[in-house]
């Protein structure tokens, strides 16, 4: 939450002119959409006669109609609870979002013959590489942090060397390196360690910084009465300054986790039946492309709301305990 | 008589081009309570700060416990444990309880066993007398009880020497007495003790010896009857004059 202030100002969406206003665009958007044709268009047939023969004037009425509909719904909305309106414009938005991809034509009866194929391996694959990979990013970024923090040049130059090359090119690139390059050198390597690998290297250059920024927050002042009890720099580090510096760490973990999950798309150009790569694969057969897209689309949405869930529950518990 | 507990000789140290002390000499024996004292910028912390070797000097020599402080020491933790510190912002770890920060140094450090590291914790606590307030959070304490617990935290590591730091200095003042009467029951018992502080009071009423220090060096050093009722030296007399004015 932003800063409260104290005075509570009139809500926006009930000032007159506000609402006039939105009332005119609404009007004129959907006129300029000419909805005559659509259900509201049928509905308004008393008033406008036979929608296809309409004209402007019919435009415009429903048009308005709409408009109208959709300002009394917002100025409704004003007046309950912060939660109630989270909960009814969440609702309407996914309705309408759901009556976007309803107007694609799709055929559920191929998605249902498809989706149980496309979860028990695609999104098991997506997830298990995602998690083997954050982990792994987690403890390259420890060993990185401390790196970068440090007084040693080598320790120093090797991992902002490291953070440099992996920051600076695209995943995509780093992915087909591995997956193509490695192979050059002798080791060939299998599709999904080479997604991993590439995963791992490239959020933990990233979590790196992440990482750095959090141990850098806590102030000298720990570290003195840490080294002054006697602590050497290890036990410093892993009983005073990481637990201190995880409450801070995780919100933008949890993002670097969202974020991967969804990258994790990419290693499906090297093969790795994850959801993208069924979902490409899976639908091109029969011409059935945008089914499984759609499909996929939702699923990796469904599991980034899931995280985000759970890393509200772990900021929050954080919270408590440290208050 | 016996080997001082810290021993300072001919100590300079510089930030930078800034000197910020100037040939300390300096001893503590066993027992003896010393009280720092001078103008804020006099080097008095940065001192103090020296002699657990959370400032490094650069000139001179420092010994504590018969080891000398230097930056290519391996053993710096072994001397640190015996050598209790107080910071004028307490710096108690806020992610563990109370309790926890009395049992972190002795368990982890000392490599004492729980329950016997939870038995001492809780009877310093009781020796602070905030035995109730074990397992909360620094962060749910008075400032006060806060440095308190930071006291009873470096008991635990039952330490040769404690040095204070301005223990008062951040505390609102109706905490300040509750915090010195800690520190007077301290030096009663025979804890050999530094503290740089400006409370006066505590000076005269535990202090063996106070040392007053201006610009980085030494100015005058004697004991407290003469020090507040004959100091020698002008900065001392003006030093004295203004925080007496109160």
């Amino acid at each position: 939450m932003l800063y409260a202030d104290t005075v509570e100002s009139e809500t926006l969406v009930h000032k007159p002119s506000f609402v006039v206003g939105m009332l005119l665009i609404f009007t004129a958007l959907f006129t300029l959409f000419d909805l005559t044709e659509s259900l509201f268009g049928h509905l308004m047939r008393p008033v406008i006669g036979e929608p296809s023969e309409a004209g402007f004037l019919g435009s415009l009425s429903v048009g308005f109609l709409v408009g109208l509909l959709l300002t009394i719904n917002v100025v409704a909305i004003g007046f309950v609870r912060f939660r109630i309106q989270v909960l009814i414009v969440w609702a309407e938005l996914f309705i309408l979002f759901m009556a976007f991809f309803y107007g694609f034509d799709l055929n559920f009866e191929f998605i249902r013959s498809k989706i149980w194929f496309m979860v028990s391996q695609g999104l098991v694959t997506t997830l298990y590489v995602s998690a083997l990979s954050i982990t792994l990013a987690a403890m390259v970024a420890i060993v990185g942090a401390v790196a970068k923090l440090s007084s040693n040049g080598f320790a120093y130059a090797i991992a902002s060397f490291y953070t440099s090359f992996f920051r600076g090119l695209p995943l995509l690139m780093q992915v087909y390196l591995i997956y193509l390059g490695l192979p050059q050198l002798g080791y060939v390597i299998d599709a999904i360690p080479a997604g991993i690998l590439a995963l791992t290297l490239c959020y933990g250059a990233y979590m790196t910084e992440i990482f750095r920024a959090g141990i850098q927050s806590i102030p000298k002042g720990q570290w003195e009465a840490s080294r002054s009890l006697g602590f050497g720099f290890g036990l410093t580090m892993k009983r005073i300054i990481l637990p201190q510096a995880f409450p801070l760490i995780i919100p933008p973990t949890g993002n670097q986790f969202i974020a991967m999950l969804k990258d994790s798309s990419l290693v499906s150009i090297i093969g790795v039946w994850e959801l993208m790569f069924l979902a490409r694969t899976l639908g091109s057969k029969d011409y059935r492309h945008l089914e499984m897209l759609v499909t996929a689309a939702l699923i990796y949405w469904a599991m980034s709301i899931c995280l985000e869930l759970i890393q509200s529950k772990i900021e929050r518990h954080f919270r408590t305990k440290s208050h | 008589m016996a080997e001082p507990i810290i021993k300072m000789t001919g100590v300079s140290k510089w930030y930078g081009t800034f000197q910020a002390l100037t040939d300390i000499n300096f001893s503590v024996n066993q027992g003896d309570k010393i009280v720092v004292c001078g103008p804020s910028g006099s080097g008095k912390s940065t001192m103090i700060r020296t002699l657990n070797w959370l400032e490094a000097h650069q000139v001179g020599k420092i010994e504590v416990n018969g080891v000398e402080l230097h930056a290519k020491m391996k053993n710096i933790d072994q001397v640190r444990m015996d050598v209790g510190m107080v910071f004028q912002h307490f710096n108690l770890f806020p992610h563990m309880t109370v309790l926890e920060n009395l049992m972190a140094a002795p368990m982890w450090v000392r490599k004492v066993n729980r329950s016997d590291a939870e038995k001492t914790a809780r009877t310093f606590l009781e020796r602070v007398r905030i035995p109730e307030q074990a397992d909360k959070y620094p962060g749910q304490l008075s400032g006060g009880q806060q440095q308190r617990v930071a006291i009873a935290r470096s008991l635990c590591m039952n330490p040769k020497v404690m040095l204070f730091d301005e223990p008062t200095s951040a505390l609102d003042p109706e905490m300040v007495s509750e915090v010195l009467e800690t520190m007077i029951h301290l030096a009663r018992e025979g804890m050999t003790m530094v503290c740089v502080t400006h409370e006066m009071g505590f000076a005269k009423a535990v202090a063996d010896r106070v040392v007053f220090m201006d610009a980085g060096q030494i100015v005058e050093e004697n004991d407290p009857h003469s020090f507040f009722d004959n100091p020698q030296h002008m900065r001392t007399q003006e030093f004295l004059s203004q925080i007496l004015q109160h």
